[in-house]
């Protein structure tokens, strides 16, 4: 029985996850332009990937926003998740602010930070408006500071999020155990940073997987807000891959960014995952 | 009113599933990108005319600016064996597509109404493959045109810039006032659309062939073109420090209110500039961008056929002759700002600006510089385009010398190739 209920969706994912996984990494060995076609160039599109610029500074760039993106919004989320696991009033409103970023799309997120940030409206308008003249915050314009100002719109995005899978962590944590360190006298910093933390691992995994898989595929975020711009200095793979693709009419170096995209994240996640499955208890 | 309409409505698909041929017959389906006010207003003549007619029109618009959505729904359309009966395209990518072989023919109906005659040679390459006319012209458009805000100008004496030197002495005395010179929004294809300019006005129109349309490696690296991009870094200097992906349509606005005293664009911007209840011509002056006059770089719309059932031919051949008619260019044209692609429309009901473009077309067309704009896809198939774009951007945005744009320039051409 559950086998017959199942066999349907495993036939569409079969077919339209790994079916266009396998075609993409197909066509990406192909010489395709506009449309698909079957004449097989070996590894050439992948060495003209790696020969245009614009690619090396996506990359570049993918470095730089996933790492701060991750650990921004792991440090940000697990502190606020630490100061409102502390009995609290009003717990609740605390918690729905905070997660209320989450429910916005990453468009609408994009368009707010770009009022915010842009020099002429947002920020340095109002404080020199407010009389601070020399007030300068211009890193939305400058092409060697954008690349953060979306670190700042995806970590105010995510940061609830984090805070409210952190916190359920928080609150499963055995309560015996903490009391037993209290009685033993353990001051609070050594508490959370030699129980309470690693206590947490599983909840720390589910978090990277989702900030990893959520930073590698933004692509909404970045050109809402900066539409890769200024020049090509907020590129990343995934706007690459389009502009490739559907632009400029190079479906085979597009593919095969997909594909360097897709191995990147497998060579990271793959093991991680591996070695956390493997550490669990067979139940 | 409302019951009415329903029985209308069952009516037609009743009739279109009894005679479902007979119904698809007169119709057409058109995938394009005139969303805005002035565009979807310039379609509805299309519309209205092709009614008269009795061909029914499905419209099929995707928004966005220079059609990168509207391209993409086509492919996935005629990746699914279901293209339209014509849709939007830029010159190049009507050659694109045709060199796939994914293109129609009009030859027929072309002999028959003389389009040969009447359609410029350089503008005709892109509508003529192999003999057949596979795309109609829609219109001309010209983007080296320098749009000056003539309040501005009068009351700081100034006279309107012919060569790039004079361009940078007028910036440089509006600098010193505290006016912004030149208003431009930072986006690959505007920052193209003045270094199309430049290279025009700096080197000539010999020049910008050799080098933008043959991609000739000596012209590419010529001390020329890093003086090219010497003027690119004083234009920089001319703009309001917070230009960095505007649309070019605010940017028009700061023309119009004052803030900034010149603009860079194509004519689309008379639309703005109508739109503000100001004469293009008298209250915004247009003139040839610096150093390009005698020249005429163009951009023009066209509507590629693709092979339809016979049902459809006969609506296509209407839609192609309703498009190629002088009085369909006439009032297409008025509306959308730019002139008609036939060299026989009269141009007595057109505006200053518009009667000089039409001016300067047959100049130039005489003089054998009239030449296809790369910021507007009519100079280099898209990635060759898009990775000069690359450069011209990357180097605009950071403070890469003159020299090492040249050369990225090259290895960025040949990258593309």
């Amino acid at each position: 029985m559950p086998a017959i209920v199942l066999s349907p969706s495993l036939a569409v994912i079969t077919v339209c996850v790994y079916g266009f996984i396998a075609y993409t990494a197909l066509l990406s060995f192909t010489g395709s332009k506009m449309f698909a076609n079957f004449t097989f160039v070996g590894w050439r599109q992948y060495g003209r990937l790696f020969e245009n610029p614009r690619w090396i500074t996506a990359i570049e760039n993918m470095a730089i926003f996933g790492c701060l993106y991750i650990i921004g919004a792991t440090c940000l989320g697990l502190f606020i998740a630490i100061l409102i696991d502390q009995r609290i009033r009003f717990e609740g409103v605390f918690r729905a602010v905070f997660l209320y970023p989450m429910a916005l799309s990453f468009v609408v997120t994009g368009v707010i930070w770009q009022w915010l940030l842009n020099p002429g409206l947002g920020l340095e308008h109002m404080m020199r408006e407010l009389g601070w003249d020399s007030f300068s915050f211009q890193w939305l314009i400058e092409p060697d500071r954008a690349i953060y100002t979306i670190v700042i719109a995806g970590v105010w995005q995510v940061t609830g999020f984090v805070m409210a899978l952190l916190l359920a962590g928080l609150r499963g944590v055995d309560t015996e155990i903490l009391r037993a360190a209290r009685i033993d006298g353990a001051p609070i910093h050594k508490v959370y940073t030699r129980i309470i933390i690693p206590a947490l691992r599983p909840a720390f995994l589910t978090v990277f997987v989702i900030e990893a898989h959520l930073a590698i595929k933004s692509y909404d975020l970045v050109v809402a807000l900066t539409k890769g711009g200024p020049g090509v200095s907020t590129e990343l793979p995934s706007t690459f891959m389009y502009s490739m693709t559907f632009t400029r009419n190079e479906l085979a170096v597009g593919a095969a960014s997909a594909t360097v995209m897709l191995v990147t994240l497998a060579s990271i996640i793959i093991p991680y995952l591996y070695s956390e499955l493997r550490n669990e208890p067979a139940t | 009113m409302r019951l009415s309409f329903k029985i209308t409505a069952l009516t037609a698909a009743l009739s279109a599933s009894v005679s479902g041929h007979a119904f698809a017959a007169e119709s057409v389906e058109v995938l394009h990108w005139w969303t805005s006010g002035g565009e979807a207003a310039a379609v509805g003549v299309l519309k209205d005319d092709l009614q008269k007619k009795g061909v029914s029109w499905q419209d099929m618009p995707v928004a966005g600016g220079g059609g990168e959505a509207a391209t993409t729904t086509l492919k996935a359309r005629v990746a699914a064996g279901n293209p339209p009966t014509a849709a939007q395209l830029l010159g190049m990518a009507v050659n694109e597509w045709s060199e796939q072989g994914l293109l129609g023919d009009l030859t027929s109906v072309a002999q028959k109404e003389g389009w040969d005659k009447v359609v410029p040679d350089q503008i005709k390459q892109f509508a003529v493959h192999d003999g057949k006319w596979q795309a109609v012209p829609v219109n001309i458009h010209r983007p080296n045109w320098l749009w000056i805000n003539a309040k501005v100008f009068k009351d700081n004496g100034l006279e309107p810039p012919k060569t790039w030197d004079e361009f940078n002495a007028v910036a440089e005395k509006l600098k010193a006032k505290g006016i912004t010179p030149l208003a431009h929004g930072g986006q690959p294809w505007q920052d193209t659309t003045i270094f199309d300019d430049v290279v025009l006005g700096l080197g000539g129109p010999e020049f910008y062939k050799k080098a933008i349309i043959e991609l000739d490696e000596t012209a590419l690296g010529s001390d020329t073109m890093v003086k090219v991009f010497d003027q690119m870094r004083k234009i920089r200097g001319y703009v309001d420090p917070n230009f960095s992906g505007r649309d070019w349509n605010l940017a028009t606005g700061m023309v119009l209110k004052g803030d900034a005293a010149m603009q860079l664009m194509g004519d689309w911007a008379k639309g703005e500039i109508v739109k503000a209840g100001m004469k293009p011509g008298v209250d915004i002056l247009c003139v040839t961008a610096p150093g390009t006059e005698g020249s005429f770089l163009f951009n023009t719309d066209f509507l590629a056929m693709f092979p339809v059932g016979a049902d459809k031919v006969d609506a296509q051949t209407k839609l192609a002759s309703s498009v190629m008619s002088p009085e369909f260019q006439q009032a297409f044209n008025l509306v959308k700002g730019s002139i008609p692609a036939r060299s026989d429309v009269p141009g007595d009901k057109f505006d200053a600006c518009a009667q000089k473009s039409m001016a300067d077309l047959k100049t130039a067309e005489k003089a054998g510089t009239l030449m296809g704009s790369l910021a507007h896809g009519h100079a280099e198939p898209a990635s060759i385009q898009r990775a000069i774009f690359d450069v011209v951007t990357q180097h605009i945005n950071s403070d890469m010398s003159s020299k090492d744009a040249v050369s990225a320039l090259i290895s960025s051409i040949q990258a593309a190739k």
